[in-house]
């Protein structure tokens, strides 16, 4: 019989689980914890400079290896600073476990030093938040919290540890449970297939049918069936910002990403489609535009593990509950069974229909002789990087211009706050992808505004050696709030310039990293070169783009998914 | 239209807090809820009821379903059921009130448990529209004191909610 104390037990529950990273920041109801971790060498700990980059970390890591993240932090401030990064979790279904340090049992409810209800506060933006009670649980409390991260719709758990759970002195069995079975936790492990062969009938029948993949397809790792069935049918696919990678960008049948942003194509494609098969996304506004107005002629099919996403918003004809990759796998044996063949006439007139989209808009932007447009940035960095970088962004217009122009042949390599829409999100997101994939390029491209949001980690990347690239649009505005003060306040820029930007080369410089500043076009594909050329190191490129850019395509407010701008003067 | 929705929740500290919160984030109305442990001690029955329409409703059970302390809930409304909620009811009662009052809580089959010289205190159980009705009949202004439990509800013939 091994007898640990409360603090060990949580480590060593960290190694069984296999966990080799954690990301944080210590603090006085942390200390017995930092204690544990400090006497042993498998789980490594990372340093951060705010605790909600730590949580970012956590979460780029999650997002580049399918595994949870996890995120070790105090009582009161330190917890409360994980909330924004445990929110972007929540919002994007993102494994990770929060563990979280509290005041002493017998002090909680007496507004102690440094006490928070974390409990109470993190509850709207958790799947799930479990606090220890008594020292023994702590084994089988951390094997619960990955279990619920990880299966299911994944999402972010909090584990709140009372400090006199972890008291070096007092030492428990220690056991650690192979499994946990939870009575009131059952995630579906399969379709009905009543409901999967009535989708696949309609498949067969549609005569003008789209595939709409989101998120869910990389979360439930099904890209490689979501790819064999739509080669199989032959039909278009678009994905959402967040499936970016679920389906090769570069392939001809994916018609590009679709919503607010997405290309005319697919948007019009969406609009005129007779079936829609859902796969693993969730109808959300920034995808539907105006809900009552949504794709008028369209039968939904609807694949998701969470039934509560279906018909939230727009109504399934044929709902599926299910883990993406199981369903799909049934529909492709289906599909190879079916006697109905797709309707070949109509399946070719509809692809002559899309490329007829295509050919009118697909991607373009207005080039200029001097100034550099921030698209051609990111379309360079594509071509540098042979497409095969890991890409973060934070927030705004970069965002966009780095999910148009970047094109994804592969799943967990686009890393961004989809849902939540956190700046501050792609440095702290970028380390944790390095940290995890050290050969591979990886690139955060971002804006003068967010980077500011957590640039103080550029000291934590000194620290551990994070030689991730900084690609910063800048055009020393927010670029997408003055967008939007542009389109629909007649340009009063109320509160959307960066006054007072700092040296970016100097910043970088002071945290011993290196800075570049391109600004002249000319310079653009070269200073890339060499900046790329730098494996080891941290390189922060200034890049001074056009200032007055907007993001196009872009849905018209309230209007139908076809309802759209192509350009400062093109409307649809 | 009115539901009225049982849960079988995990009895633990904070389960409750889940429930009330997920009403209030996603907007949902909660127009009653009662809550207490069932004949299993590791179980709490749990009875809300609100408004919403059809899709209302369904986010409602579909959210409720995903937290992970709700074991089982079920919409009572959708089949034949039984639904009852106690009142007690504080009434000024002097001179030919008393009679009148007696004779009204008789109809209503309810119970006069606490008699002051000026005060009777009724209890009453039934539908809510029972107790409303009560009320109603006795007039507001002879009312001191309402305390309701809210609803609970049980399904008719052999249905039954368990594990």
């Amino acid at each position: 019989m091994e007898l640990l104390s409360g603090a060990d037990m949580l480590i060593r529950s960290l190694q069984d689980e296999g966990i080799e990273y954690i990301y944080g920041y210590p603090g006085g109801a942390a200390l017995h914890i930092y204690d544990a971790l400090f006497r042993q060498d498998k789980v490594k700990h990372i340093l951060v400079r705010h605790e909600q980059a730590a949580v970012h970390m956590a979460d780029g890591y999650a997002r580049a290896t399918g595994l949870p993240g996890t995120v070790l932090v105090t009582s009161g401030p330190g917890a409360t600073n994980t909330i924004t990064g445990i929110a972007t979790a929540f919002m994007d279904s993102i494994p990770m476990v929060v563990l979280c340090g509290q005041v002493a049992s017998t002090l909680i409810g007496e507004d102690a030093f440094q006490e928070t209800d974390m409990i109470g506060v993190s509850r709207p933006v958790v799947k799930h938040n479990l606090s220890v009670r008594h020292p023994e649980e702590i084994p089988e409390i951390v094997r619960k919290a990955y279990y619920i991260a990880s299966t299911g719709r994944p999402g972010p758990v909090v584990v709140d540890i009372p400090k006199d759970m972890t008291t070096p002195n007092e030492r428990y069995e220690y056991v650690f449970p192979k499994k946990v079975k939870l009575r009131s936790y059952n995630p579906a492990i399969r379709g009905h297939a009543g409901q999967i062969k009535k989708a696949v009938d309609m498949l067969m029948a549609a005569k003008r049918p789209i595939i709409y993949a989101g998120g869910g397809v990389i979360l439930g790792k099904a890209t490689d069936q979501l790819t064999e069935l739509v080669r199989m049918l032959g039909y278009p696919i678009t994905n959402t910002l967040m499936g970016i990678g679920c389906y090769p960008a570069s392939d001809t049948q994916h018609i590009g990403w679709l919503g607010m942003h997405g290309t005319y194509e697919s948007n019009m494609a969406m609009h005129h489609s007779d079936l829609i098969l859902c796969v693993g996304a969730r109808f959300d506004d920034r995808v539907t535009n105006a809900t009552e107005k949504f794709c008028p002629g369209a039968r939904i099919v609807h694949i998701d593990i969470d039934p509560a996403s279906i018909s939230k918003t727009i109504d399934a004809d044929v709902p599926i509950v299910g883990p993406v990759d199981a369903v799909l796998k049934e529909m492709i044996t289906l599909v190879k069974e079916s006697k109905e063949k797709p309707d070949a006439d109509a399946i070719a007139a509809w692809w002559k229909q899309i490329e007829e989209w295509r050919a009118f808009h697909g991607m373009r932007y207005e080039t200029s002789p001097d100034v550099i447009k921030p698209q051609e940035v990111v379309e360079a960095l594509w071509k540098l990087t042979n497409g095969e970088a890991f890409v973060t962004s934070d927030v705004g217009q970069h965002q966009m211009f780095a999910a148009q122009y970047y094109k994804f042949d592969k799943p967990n390599r686009w890393i961004n706050s989809g849902g939540l829409g956190t700046m501050g999100f792609g440095l702290p997101a970028a380390m944790g992808v390095k940290l995890n994939f050290p050969d591979d390029e990886v690139l955060c491209i971002t804006g003068e505004g967010s980077i500011q949001m957590n640039i103080q980690e550029l000291s934590t990347c000194s620290q551990y050696d994070i030689p991730v690239k900084i690609i910063n649009l800048n055009n020393q505005a927010l670029g997408m709030v003055k967008q939007w003060q542009d389109m629909n306040y007649e340009s009063r820029h109320s509160q959307s310039y960066m006054e007072s930007l700092p040296d970016f080369i100097k910043l970088a410089e002071a945290y011993g990293h290196v800075g570049v500043r391109i600004d002249r076009k000319e310079d653009l594909v070269p200073k890339l070169k060499e900046v790329l050329a730098m494996k080891d190191k941290l390189v922060f490129v200034d890049i001074y783009v056009d200032r007055f850019e907007h993001v196009y395509p872009m849905q018209v407010a309230r209007g139908s998914m076809k309802d759209m701008w192509l350009s400062k003067t093109e409307r649809v | 239209m009115r539901r009225i929705i049982s849960v079988l929740l995990e009895n633990e500290p904070g389960a409750l807090s889940r429930v009330v919160g997920l009403f209030s984030q996603r907007n949902y109305n909660i127009e009653t809820l009662t809550v207490a442990p069932t004949e299993d001690e590791t179980l709490s029955r749990l009875t809300v009821t609100t408004t919403g329409s059809d899709k209302v409703i369904e986010q409602i059970t579909k959210q409720l379903n995903k937290l992970i302390e709700v074991v089982k809930l079920v919409d009572l409304t959708e089949g034949s059921h039984i639904e009852r909620e106690l009142m007690l009811v504080k009434l000024k009662a002097t001179g030919s009130q008393r009679a009148e009052i007696k004779r009204t809580v008789d109809i209503f089959r309810g119970q006069i448990v606490d008699v002051t010289s000026s005060v009777y205190t009724v209890q009453l159980a039934g539908a809510s529209e029972k107790l409303d009705g009560f009320i109603q009949a006795v007039g507001t202004s002879g009312v001191l004191e309402v305390v309701r439990s809210g609803v609970s509800g049980i399904a008719r013939g052999e249905k039954v909610l368990s594990l």
